[in-house]
């Protein structure tokens, strides 16, 4: 836990800290000492009408020099300064912290507690809970997803009900705790496509939702998709959850225009969600989980999980996830 | 030595000029990123972004216009108060060509988004260099000058200025040690700090602090200890107190960096070391504005119609108070609440405007008409305007930003009963507005004050012509 690599810095640091702070009264006192007669001038002159008075220190201003270095040697003595002494408060910064965060925990705890031992849909319904969680999500998700949670460019919407890595309380759940990864690779799985294969890849994904493009470059497009992007994507393009984004559903990450599409296929896209669960502790993620899945596009668990189980495990080593 | 023998005026009209031009330029960057903030639409386009035009501001008032100030105010005191001509006159004229080069280089690297990424010092390796040969071109100058002196004594103002000088020069060598990234075999003036982590943050605020208590303080003092005697005419308060406090200063400021770093990975001993000795320098700072304020006693009715005597006092006064608050900031809880918000950028600008800018355009406005042949300046009646309008500006920006970053500081500590926070980030972004628009007013009427100095300063020009005064004998002991 010592901040030094040897004891000699320790002592290095006593020494100097001590002599410094001493040093600046004894340099103080011994210079208060000398005989002034107010008024009159030291003598010297330059530049024609430069001159100094001899007047002494005023002693206002002498008693506020010792005054703070009394004082640091009192918080010398009391805090951390002197190398490795604690000082007798016996304060650091990370006790501190440490019991401000108890402190929040015992008091707070339980509040978040009572919700916790509840399922995501019961808590989801709790008018108290909703009010919690979306100041969670203020705090906690609104830089990326906004604050009405409608995302941004390369930040998912989740007010919809189209969901990357899978919309049912579970999958949110982990989506937050254990954050996601996702990455497309650069040109998909066929390394050697071209410039003009690109183009007409995008006119073909363009195609998918119904946007105009050219067709004939389509067609030829639809033709790479199946060696390209099919392997992720799916032969429809419908994509997989925690695997690749569905591409004909019309929502788009990063954006429909036909450069972006051309710049996600020519260089791939990688992005990343944080893990949350570590750090909010799973009382908190519990309450976010349940207000995300209320935002209005939650799935309900009907089927037990065969896509629960299956996506999320497959997500972090597939997880070409992120295009669109 | 009767001879005709004149001071070396040239560079100092050279200096004395460009301190009002690169204001000018550097307050205008200066509120066009307060612009910003108030409209971000106003971000057109990445090179006058408010990220590349930000250091661009701090490099521009710091170094073009303080150090531009600081070079004539320094070559003027220095021949004055030694009696003697500037030392080596070639390579005075190449600091002052080296100097301007450098400033231009920063105008164009710094939008480009060159940058070491190191808060005021963020020009790259190659500008770094050039900066370390003007500024010993610089020390050889002036030492050579002090060695030259035809006087026994050196002036107090010289203490100061070599002070600031000797230690700039350590601040930067070693702050910006870096090593540059070669790519295809080929340097690039990209670089990478030759430290890592917390050694990086806290060699860089070891920098920061001293670029603020030698560049801006030390060097300014060397300014305010020559112009305010001679514009009072008065003799400086107490010799006394000019050796303690300065001794004590140029010692305890190169212990205050780490209050730059409270509350972060930093040790914790660390952190008490740098605020304590933050609290201690509380004295030796006051002892240089009450040495430059009591020299005006006995003399306060020029204060009456005088405005360049009134630029001094009220450059002092700001300096006695930004100097309280600075210790006081340090104090770990009270920075707990300051710390990342708007106070101290209202902090930094009651030192910056309110010290450094009015103690620089007093002693360029005392400069001037002496440099030019002229008894006074064009307009004395615009001095008085300046200095109203420069003074209601500075006001108004430190109240607006202390009122902004108190309440920043308050919001985002707020709990709600539960313990999550009560505010977001962006809501005290958004409460925040108001004070950002009094503040973009402060900027612009302070802005505009330099404009009048401009105007003023180009009329006193063209009435005069350059002239070099004659080299004084020193006057005889007594």
């Amino acid at each position: 836990m010592s901040d030094f690599v040897s004891g000699f810095w320790n002592i290095y640091v006593v020494g100097i800290v001590l002599v410094s702070v001493i040093g600046c009264g004894v340099f103080l006192w011994m210079q208060s000492t000398a005989k002034h007669v107010e008024g009159e001038t030291t003598g010297h002159v330059w530049d024609e009408d430069l001159q100094e008075f001899s007047n002494p220190l005023p002693s206002w201003w002498r008693w506020l020099y010792y005054i703070t270095i009394v004082f640091a040697l009192f918080y010398l003595a009391m805090y951390p300064g002197l190398g490795t002494y604690q000082g007798q408060f016996g304060w650091s910064s990370t006790g501190q912290y440490e019991g401000e965060m108890k402190k929040a925990d015992d008091q707070y705890g339980p509040i978040f507690k009572k919700f916790q031992q509840q399922d995501i849909m019961t808590v989801a319904a709790n008018s108290e809970a909703k009010e919690m969680g979306q100041r969670l999500f203020l705090t906690y998700c609104s830089q990326c997803h906004g604050s009405d949670a409608k995302g941004a460019r390369g930040f998912p919407n989740l007010v919809d009900n189209d969901w990357l890595f899978g919309g049912t309380p579970a999958q949110i759940k982990e989506s937050i705790a254990k954050g996601r990864d996702a990455m497309m690779p650069a040109k998909g799985v066929k390394p050697d496509l071209n410039g003009d294969q690109i183009k007409d890849l995008a006119s073909y994904v363009r195609s998918l939702s119904g946007l105009s493009t050219d067709s004939i470059r389509a067609q030829r497009g639809k033709e790479l998709f199946a060696p390209a992007c099919a392997a992720c994507h799916g032969p429809d393009g419908k994509g997989m959850v925690g695997v690749a984004p569905n591409l004909a559903d019309k929502i788009w990450l990063y954006s429909s225009a036909e450069e972006t599409i051309i710049e996600t296929i020519t260089k791939g896209r990688a992005n990343r969600m944080p893990a949350f669960g570590e750090f909010l502790g799973d009382a908190k993620v519990h309450l976010l989980t349940a207000y995300v899945f209320g935002l209005g596009g939650g799935v309900k668990d009907a089927p037990p999980a065969a896509v629960a189980e299956a996506a999320p495990q497959a997500a972090p080593e597939a997880a070409p996830a992120d295009k669109k | 030595m009767q001879s005709q023998a004149t001071y070396n005026y040239k560079v100092v009209r050279q200096f004395a000029v460009m301190t009002v031009i690169w204001g000018i330029v550097g307050m205008l960057v200066g509120v066009i990123i307060a612009a910003q903030l108030v409209w971000p639409e106003l971000n057109v386009h990445e090179f006058l972004s408010y990220g590349r035009l930000r250091p661009l501001h701090t490099n521009a008032v710091i170094f073009a216009f303080g150090g531009c100030a600081l070079f004539a105010t320094s070559y003027y005191a220095v021949q004055r108060t030694s009696h003697a001509p500037l030392f080596a006159p070639g390579l005075a004229a190449f600091t002052f060509w080296g100097w301007q080069l450098i400033i231009v280089l920063a105008a164009l690297s710094l939008p480009l988004g060159f940058t070491s990424g190191k808060e005021y010092a963020e020009l790259e390796w190659p500008i770094d260099i050039l900066i370390t040969v003007v500024w010993v071109s610089y020390a050889v100058v002036f030492f050579g000058t002090i060695m030259k002196r035809t006087v026994s004594h050196i002036y107090v103002a010289n203490w100061f200025f070599g002070g600031f000088i000797l230690t700039v020069a350590v601040l930067h060598l070693v702050n910006s040690a870096a090593v540059p990234v070669m790519a295809a075999g080929i340097l690039t003036p990209k670089s990478y700090s030759a430290y890592a982590g917390v050694q990086d943050a806290m060699i860089q605020w070891w920098y920061g602090h001293n670029a603020v208590g030698f560049f801006l303080t030390a060097g300014f003092l060397g300014m305010m200890y020559y112009f305010v005697p001679k514009q009072a005419g008065r003799p400086v308060y107490s010799y006394r107190l000019s050796v303690v406090h300065f001794w004590a200063l140029i010692f305890t400021y190169m212990w205050a960096g780490p209050h730059h770093l409270h509350y972060t990975a930093l040790p914790d001993w660390t952190q008490s070391v740098g605020m304590i000795f933050s609290l201690i320098l509380l004295a030796p700072s006051w002892g240089g504005m009450i040495n430059g304020i009591m020299t005006l006693s006995g003399a306060w009715h020029k204060l009456r119609d005088d405005p360049i005597l009134k630029f001094m006092i009220t450059s002092l006064s700001f300096y006695g108070m930004s100097t309280f608050e600075g210790p006081m900031m340090s104090i770990k809880t009270v920075n707990a609440l300051s710390h990342y918000t708007d106070w101290t950028v209202g902090h930094v600008h009651s030192g910056a405007l309110g010290w450094v800018a009015m103690i620089s355009i007093g002693s360029i406005y005392y400069l001037l008409p002496r440099l030019f042949g002229k008894p006074e300046m064009h307009s004395k009646k615009a001095i008085e305007v300046h200095f109203w309008i420069a003074t209601i500006g500075v006001v108004l920006y430190i109240a607006s930003m202390w009122i902004a970053g108190v309440m920043q500081g308050l919001m985002w500590r707020a709990t709600n009963v539960d313990g999550t926070l009560t505010y977001s980030f962006v809501e005290s972004v958004k409460a925040t507005y108001p004070f950002w628009t009094i503040r973009l007013l402060g900027g612009l009427l302070f802005l505009a004050g330099m404009i009048i100095m401009a105007w003023n300063m180009f009329l006193t020009m063209a009435g005069g012509k350059a002239v070099n005064a004659p080299v004084l004998a020193p006057a005889a002991a007594h």
